[in-house]
């Protein structure tokens, strides 16, 4: 019922050469990126040398235009059919690799095979979205019913767990990210809401914890309040009321009245105690709204309420007591609250340094002194958006950046124009994937997001990532070449 | 919840996060790359090496062009921890000439953050200094066994003679204070810290250059940033010619051997000054090279301090060398004409006979009591003077007058020689003496000591020196100085201007007359050149309440025309005919006739065998120290 049409039709289909001319390209620069970045003053080893990293990546380049190659020539049936052993089988590679694995660089992740170093996790990637795509695929499946619901997390989290447990956090958050697939797929907005009410909650509960406001820190009052105008929003959203809405909201700004005309006429005031007062009124007026209208929606926005004051309550437990020191590091140095250019702040730093030293039109290919002199650590895998920003500033680097975003929303749209759900589920998880590699390492050598050390496809150097990000890519190009057209 | 129609919205929400990512990406791109300009600078100052290149020091040549001092290449080990791997350590020791212990201490010693800031195993880092050339072939010859070991030369100063340490100076490690004060200078650079090294530091300097090396994030060097196009060559210091005779300076240290004192002479012509001995003297040598250290505290601790430059920063009573100026003063002023006569009993009558006198003829005018050296004829002078009330109103007026007339004669302030410090001597003024007396209503006879330049007066060598150029210039000089000539540069017009005394020519004729009859008849017949040469001086024997009379001597030769200003200073010798005189005319026969003639060999001979040492004070006991500083010996 799926691939209506005949065999011939399908195969007359077209491959979407956009995106293999975006593939290209990225490969391309992205070589001679890391020909930059590793390029050695003393003794610099040429483009096409493969003792050198540029040469290397020319390898690694060379196998995956055969392997992208090969991809589009397997029936377009096969990767649907098998997604489910394939998907063991990984989950079985997974389990290898943490058993076999030799520690390198804090991380049990590389098996070693005779002269290759492979990564697993990085192939893990597509096997996932492939598994995903058959279950939303089958017949009647509705995400929302229980069964479904953790049929799909256990397909994500089997491999999150195992990933976690080699020590490579970085792709366990990659699986993760295809959380936008199931929200594209029905899960409520509520599920994305709450997960970024959350991660605010805790950037602010931890950036601003420092400094008290009365009996709570200015972190708590500021959560307070969003906690507070949140709940109103909610109302609105979910119950179409805008009358109780701007009550609350007046309910709230009236105590902080109150408590304002009462400092002027020299009471001291404690504005902890308000805004906790100010937060017990409005979910004193949700049990009144509750008990007045009978509808269900009023105590989940107050268990929203509670759940989220809970959630701040203990973010400091959570981030004091149950993160390593050196992640609490790291996510101090992204909030701005260490400036420790020597510890952990170092990486961040040296590529800010090197970014910010580009200015517009950069140092000129092979020019940046910071990537000669091996200031930035990992600078031709993790850290290569760094050379982009010192040899070709801000034109390269917003050059590159946008372009990106044109592929990515490329995949969302070969990803919508899928007539199977297959398709579009696997499109959806690529689309996701990319994007989610896009945010992280950008962000990070930028210095919006904390240090996670996950690759920037395409560009970064590495076998199993550049291999495991053509096949992912490849795949859909093959999916979407056969699609029917209707 | 929601329907398919609706599901398909969400295609629009995640395209939309999407992008408004991207745009915040965007925005901080801008951020760091256009509006931060910082990142620049901090990517320059984490990459760029601005090494810097030593220009050579400036050479010092003597007035007849002999090389003084110059620069001598000297080497230093230095050590690159990462790159050193097993060698053997005895075979090390021996070719550096050190035992394992020094090599251990060494070794910590570079590693210590504390004593050594700047310590990375990655960077080549100073283990020992200044290798003699030997040391430096035996280790150059060996070095394939060594790796991590590197061999950077220097410069150091070298010296020529054994003899002017203290007009030379030397150059050391620059101080805190002094990086503080200039920021040409960083640590561990060279500057001069006395003498010509010193005063002329920024001549002999040059000027610093620098190289722009490309580091990496280790501190290793990976080479020359664009080849080199932002690289400054240094410019090398200006070698100096300085007035001084360096044939004469060593003659005179010879003769000051084991006395403590001073010699100046200077051409009056010019103001340059030919030699300026001051005893005991020191090698420069010493104060160079490795031995520095232990050299410099045992010329520290030594008692009669050879690193003070007494012709310059020692101060005695002038004595009767201060009675050609008195007299000028008051024949100046009109306070005696040159037929005025004084009446002389063996002291100044006044006074019953303080300070008292010597005999000769009586009554007596300036001329003879100058040749003579009367005190009470410069006594009565000092008391007509104070106390001439129809030209001035009072003790504190005339008095002022007085002193005013010193200053211009070069006495009381530094005379600006281009050496460091200089001391000003003293002359006091009236409200000196009104502090002291607590009362304006003091007279010529409270003070009448300084009337034959003993009381309160106090003057350096060079300033008795400058004297003895003024007389023989007829009343005026030019302000003594050591450097003749900065080649490439200009002397500073201070030492080219003519400085007035304001005495009428006259006047010092008459005192050149007084002067030359001392030679010939009077107080310094020792000096005597006739028929060689006219000789014109003044003794002086100025009381020490340390121990023996100081003996000086002031004079010029020859009397018309004269080539040469001299002042001899000799600490507890006594009477200026004592020591000084003979010492003065040794000095001129070195000058004049380029040697001794057979006559004066024995005079020689006798001057230099002299020992006298005055007492020093060590915890207000007197003590004689048999231990006076010898030259090093030649090499």
């Amino acid at each position: 019922m799926i691939y209506q049409g005949s065999r011939e039709r399908v195969e007359k289909g077209k491959i979407d050469w956009m995106t293999v001319g975006f593939y290209l390209l990225f490969v391309v620069l992205g070589w001679l990126n890391i020909y930059a970045a590793s390029f050695d003053l003393e003794n610099a080893t040429g483009l096409f040398d493969i003792s050198g990293r540029a040469g290397m990546q020319l390898v690694w380049m060379g196998s995956s235009l055969l392997l992208a190659f090969a991809l589009m020539k397997i029936d377009v049936r096969f990767y649907e059919t098998y997604a489910f052993l394939f998907y063991l089988a990984g989950i079985a590679l997974l389990l290898i690799t943490l058993v076999m694995a030799k520690e390198i660089n804090g991380s049990r992740s590389w098996l070693i095979i005779g002269p290759l170093r492979l990564q697993p996790a990085e192939f893990m990637k597509f096997l996932i979205a492939l598994m995903l795509a058959k279950v939303f695929n089958t017949y009647g499946f509705r995400l929302m019913e229980r069964r479904n619901l953790i049929l799909v997390s256990a397909i994500i989290l089997l491999p999150v767990i195992l990933v976690i447990a080699q020590s490579e956090t970085g792709t366990a958050l990659v699986y993760l990210s295809l959380i936008l697939v199931l929200y594209r797929e029905g899960l409520p907005g509520s599920f994305l809401f709450a997960g970024m009410a959350a991660i605010i909650y805790f950037v602010l509960g931890i950036k601003f914890s420092d400094k008290m406001v009365g009996v709570i820190s200015l972190g708590e009052f500021m959560t307070i309040l969003l906690i507070i105008i949140f709940s109103a929003l909610m109302i609105r959203n979910y119950l179409k009321r805008s009358k109780p809405f701007r009550t609350m909201l007046l309910i709230a700004a009236a105590i902080f009245l109150v408590a304002y005309i009462l400092s002027f006429m020299g009471v001291t005031i404690n504005w902890g105690v308000t805004a906790l007062a100010a937060l017990t009124a409005s979910a004193l007026y949700l049990i009144y709204l509750f008990f007045r209208y009978r509808q269900k929606n009023y105590l989940l926005i107050l268990l929203f309420m509670a759940g989220s004051f809970l959630f701040l309550e203990s973010v400091e437990y959570v981030f004091d007591d149950l993160l390593q020191p050196h992640q609490q590091m790291r996510i101090k140095v992204t909030l701005g609250m260490e400036q420790d250019l020597s510890g952990a702040g170092y990486h961040v730093g040296q590529s800010k340094i090197a970014i910010g030293s580009g200015g517009l039109t950069g140092k000129g290919f092979l020019n940046g002194t910071q990537t000669k002199l091996k200031y930035v650590p990992e600078q031709d895998t993790d850290f290569i958006f760094c050379t982009i920003g010192e040899e070709h500033g801000f034109i390269g680097s917003a050059i590159i950046l946008l372009l990106y975003l044109v592929f990515i929303l490329r995949l969302l749209h070969l990803a919508e124009r899928q007539t199977t759900i297959f398709g579009r589920v696997y499109g959806y998880a690529v689309m996701s994937i990319f994007f989610f590699h896009l945010v992280i390492n950008v962000g990070m050598v930028i210095g919006i997001m904390p240090v996670i050390g996950i690759p920037l496809p395409f560009f970064s150097y590495g076998g199993s990532s550049l291999w495991g990000f053509t096949i992912l890519l490849f795949i859909l190009l093959r999916i979407d070449k056969s699609r029917s057209r209707l | 919840m929601n329907s398919p129609g609706n599901l398909a919205n969400r295609r629009k929400v995640i395209a939309a996060a999407v992008v408004i990512i991207a745009l915040i990406y965007l925005v901080q791109l801008f951020r760091l790359q256009l509006l931060s300009p910082e990142y620049r600078e901090y990517a320059d100052s984490n990459a760029f090496l601005r090494r810097t290149l030593y220009p050579a020091r400036g050479a010092i040549y003597d007035r007849n062009d002999n090389l003084l001092v110059y620069n001598r290449p000297t080497y230093d080990v230095m050590m690159v921890v990462r790159e050193m791997e097993q060698f053997d350590t005895t075979d090390f020791c021996r070719t550096l000439n050190i035992d394992l212990e020094q090599f251990n201490r060494l070794d910590a010693d570079m590693r210590d953050r504390r004593k050594n800031p700047g310590y990375s195993s990655y960077t080549p880092q100073l283990f020992l200094s200044q290798l003699s050339v030997e040391e430096y072939a035996l280790l150059q010859e060996k070095l394939y066994k060594f790796p991590g070991i590197y061999i950077q030369s220097r410069t150091e100063r070298q010296y020529n003679y054994s003899g002017m340490g203290l007009v030379l100076g030397y150059v050391a490690e620059v101080d805190k204070n002094k990086m503080a004060a200039d920021p040409y200078y960083v640590r561990g650079d060279y500057v001069g810290k006395s003498g010509i090294e010193l005063s002329h530091e920024e001549d002999l300097r040059g000027e610093k250059g620098v190289e722009v090396l490309l580091r990496d994030a280790h501190g290793r060097v990976q080479g020359r940033y664009e080849e080199g196009r932002h690289d400054e060559a240094p410019v090398s210091g200006k070698d100096l010619k300085i007035s001084i005779d360096i044939d004469l300076q060593l003659y005179g240290e010879q003769l000051m051997h084991n006395k403590v004192g001073s010699i100046v002479m200077i051409e009056p012509r010019t103001g340059e000054i030919l030699c300026m001995v001051s005893a005991p003297a020191y090698d420069p040598s010493l104060l160079t090279g490795k031995a520095f250290g232990t050299n410099y505290r045992s010329l520290e601790n030594n008692p009669y301090k050879p690193l003070i430059n007494r012709a310059i920063a020692g101060t005695y009573p002038p004595g009767s060398t201060f009675k050609p100026a008195q007299g000028l003063i008051f024949l100046q002023e009109g306070i005696i004409t040159p037929e005025t006569r004084h009446s002389c009993f063996g002291g100044y009558p006044p006074l019953g006979g303080r300070p008292a006198c010597h005999g000769h003829a009586s009554p007596l005018a300036i001329q003879y009591a100058l040749a003579t050296s009367c005190n009470s004829f410069f006594s009565y002078g000092l008391n007509g003077m104070l106390s001439n009330r129809s030209k001035y109103s009072g003790t504190v007026e005339a008095f002022d007058v007085w002193k005013d007339h010193m200053v211009r004669m070069g006495f009381g302030y530094p005379l600006g020689v281009d050496l460091p410090s200089e001391k000003r001597g003293f002359i006091p003024n009236s409200k000196f003496y009104s502090n002291v007396f607590k009362t304006d209503r003091w007279n010529a006879h409270n003070i009448i000591s300084i009337a034959i330049g003993q009381g309160e007066i106090l003057a350096t060598p060079l300033q008795i020196a400058n004297m003895g150029a003024l007389i023989a210039n007829r009343g005026y000089y030019y302000t003594p100085h050591v450097v003749k000539e900065i080649k490439g540069g200009a002397l500073d017009e201070k030492y080219t201007t003519r400085h007035e005394s304001g005495i009428n020519r006259e006047h010092v004729e008459l005192t050149v007359a007084g002067m030359a009859d001392a030679v010939t008849i009077g107080t310094c017949r020792g000096i005597n050149l006739e028929p060689f040469m006219e000789v014109c001086g003044k003794t002086g024997t100025a009381e020490n309440p340390h121990g023996d009379d100081h003996s000086l001597f002031m004079g010029f030769a020859p009397k018309d025309d004269p080539q040469v200003a001299i002042a001899v200073v000799v600490e507890s010798g006594r009477f200026g005919a004592t020591n000084a005189v003979p010492i003065a005319r040794l000095m001129l026969q070195q000058y004049f006739r380029g040697e001794i003639p057979e006559s004066d060999r024995w005079l020689e001979n006798s001057v230099i065998n002299r020992e006298i040492l005055p007492y020093v004070y060590t915890r207000n006991l007197p003590v004689r120290q048999h231990e006076p500083v010898k030259p090093q010996e030649e090499q």
